[in-house]
């Protein structure tokens, strides 16, 4: 028994690539996204060529920061975690070779195919059905070298981020295959089974649980182990991660109606969805309250690790768009912010300032375990990059919120005989100088990635100078 | 049995079974395997070192 487990490794390599290539798509998707806020700002820079238009180009930035930057963050955390957790070295090798250019093959082909075009143009989940098929077989491929690895776990307990992490793996793949039901008629293009109000239901049902599940309990499995980690102590309450996991779980597919508030949607089931969105605020406080108590006693670290700056900042930005969220979900607040820019600040307050920050402090603590060298080539260079995020981010979503709000009370201006104050071009003039404002927020943030690539190739690269040090000693 | 009871009734369920978690996760007996679990990420480092060890091993081979 012994000598077996002491013969334990880990699968490292899956690790390493999926951290390198979070780093590289992160560049991508948010490139893709500072050229479209440009575009906003400056429309002639679509060229007038369709596959560089705001259409096209808008579902590339959010497939690419989504599912290619996010996606790699989370597969290269969770298929970490688990082994490290559970003790033991994933069920295959050539499954998690086959996870990653699977995954892979899916970004390349949304590369290819939405400039192009081809949608299906269901929000998040605009990849066309060939794409889609690969995408459940690579999950399924996933679930599979998750939940085998748990299986054969050499410890008595699983940890709370595998928890976390499983519910994650088992509702997308439900969400996804769910809502991506269509009738092929060609190779590029489908429609949905679903029809009307039910498909914007199925439709919603997804697309929030993408950010429940996908860009929530993921990063929350993230958050939980990472968090302790850095901070060298366990979790502040273990009872409470129990808690916080099936409340969350139990509670976020149900809010996915207040994405459709004042529509075709029945009445009660948009009541429902802003009822339950309000439930939620329990839930995600909780666990966010969790991570931060998880310093207390060591808060003084924060003065000296950026990486520590990054997780727990991460977490107030997480409670602060978990209290937004709900806060947006009561119709009457909706009937002001519903498809205003306050929306766009509200996602990217989680997806900057959560889900980016989260995977990127989680990147840095990973790089040198993943190489063998004791920290970053740079602690500067993070605390550098933490700056121009935390700076990126909020420039953005103050933006966002003043030009929301502006939108929403320009759009709802009455005269006294009951004609509209506003034309909606008079609402998106006003709205130029906060497109600028955003522009520069996102360009900032996108810099800081490329100081994270310049501190990640410097590190990786001074692991090649130490094996070849060690080459006489060895020889 | 009215389509309304059934839907009160499950709101009742999930509320008993939501303090059933709460219970179980507070039980005082449990306050020893839950700092087991706590711990679980800081229980594993030898496994780590030996696996590095391995990837340098086959990098100077």
């Amino acid at each position: 028994m012994s000598t077996e487990i002491n013969q334990t490794t880990y699968n490292y390599k899956v690790v390493r690539q999926f951290a390198i290539m979070t780093v590289v798509w992160g560049i991508v998707g948010m490139a893709a996204g500072v050229f479209i806020a440009a575009q906003l700002v400056w429309p002639q820079l679509n060229f007038d060529t369709a596959w560089l238009s705001f259409g096209r180009i808008r579902p590339l930035h959010t497939n690419a920061v989504i599912f290619a930057f996010g996606g790699s963050a989370l597969f290269s955390t969770s298929l970490y975690v688990v082994q490290r957790t559970c003790q033991a070295r994933l069920i295959s090798d050539t499954l998690a070779s086959f996870v990653f250019w699977g995954w892979q093959a899916v970004i390349v082909a949304a590369i290819i195919t939405l400039p192009m075009g081809l949608t299906s143009s269901k929000e998040y989940a605009e990849l066309e059905w060939p794409i889609d098929i690969l995408l459940a077989i690579v999950w399924i491929s996933y679930a599979v070298l998750f939940f085998g690895t748990i299986t054969k776990r050499k410890t008595r307990h699983i940890y709370v981020a595998n928890w976390f992490f499983g519910g994650f793996i088992l509702t997308v793949a439900i969400l996804h295959i769910g809502n991506s039901l269509v009738v092929p008629v060609t190779l590029t293009k489908s429609y949905s089974i679903y029809a009307g109000t039910v498909d914007a239901m199925m439709q919603w049902w997804y697309g929030h649980n993408a950010v429940g599940f996908f860009l929530t309990a993921g990063f929350l499995g993230i958050m939980y182990y990472f968090v302790p980690k850095q901070a060298e102590r366990p979790v502040y309450s273990y009872r409470l991660s129990i808690v916080h996991f099936w409340a969350l779980i139990s509670l976020y597919v149900w809010a996915g109606a207040h994405h459709l508030h004042y529509s075709a949607l029945p009445d009660w089931a948009q009541s429902t969805g802003m009822v339950m969105s309000l439930i939620l605020l329990a839930p995600s406080w909780g666990g966010m309250i969790n991570g931060m108590m998880t310093l207390s006693g060591a808060w003084h670290k924060l003065r000296t690790d950026p990486i520590l700056r990054f997780l727990v900042v991460s977490l107030s930005f997480y409670g602060m768009s978990t209290f937004e969220g709900p806060m947006m979900s009561i119709k009457t607040v909706n009937a002001l912010s519903h498809n205003t820019d306050w929306t766009i600040g509200h996602v990217h307050s989680g997806a900057l300032g959560w889900v980016a920050m989260i995977s990127i402090g989680a990147t840095y603590h990973l790089i040198p375990k993943l190489f063998g060298i004791a920290e970053m080539y740079s602690t500067r260079m993070i605390n550098v990059h933490f700056w121009l995020a935390t700076a990126g981010t909020v420039l953005y979503i103050a933006a966002m919120w003043v030009n929301g709000i502006m939108q929403g009370l320009m759009w709802r201006a009455v005269n006294t005989d009951g004609t509209l104050t506003y034309s909606f071009v008079e609402s998106l003039e006003a709205s130029h100088y906060g497109y600028l404002v955003r522009f520069v927020g996102g360009a900032i943030f996108l810099s800081g990635m490329f100081v994270m690539a310049l501190n990640v190739w410097l590190t990786v690269k001074q692991r090649d100078a130490k094996a070849l040090d060690s080459v006489p000693a060895a020889a | 049995m009215d389509i309304n009871t059934l839907r009160g009734l499950s709101t009742i369920l999930v509320m008993i079974v939501f303090l059933g978690i709460c219970w179980w996760a507070y039980d005082g007996q449990k306050k020893k395997d839950f700092d087991e679990a706590a711990n679980l990420p800081f229980d594993d480092d030898e496994i780590a070192e030996r696996t590095m060890s391995e990837t340098e091993r086959e990098k100077n081979d």
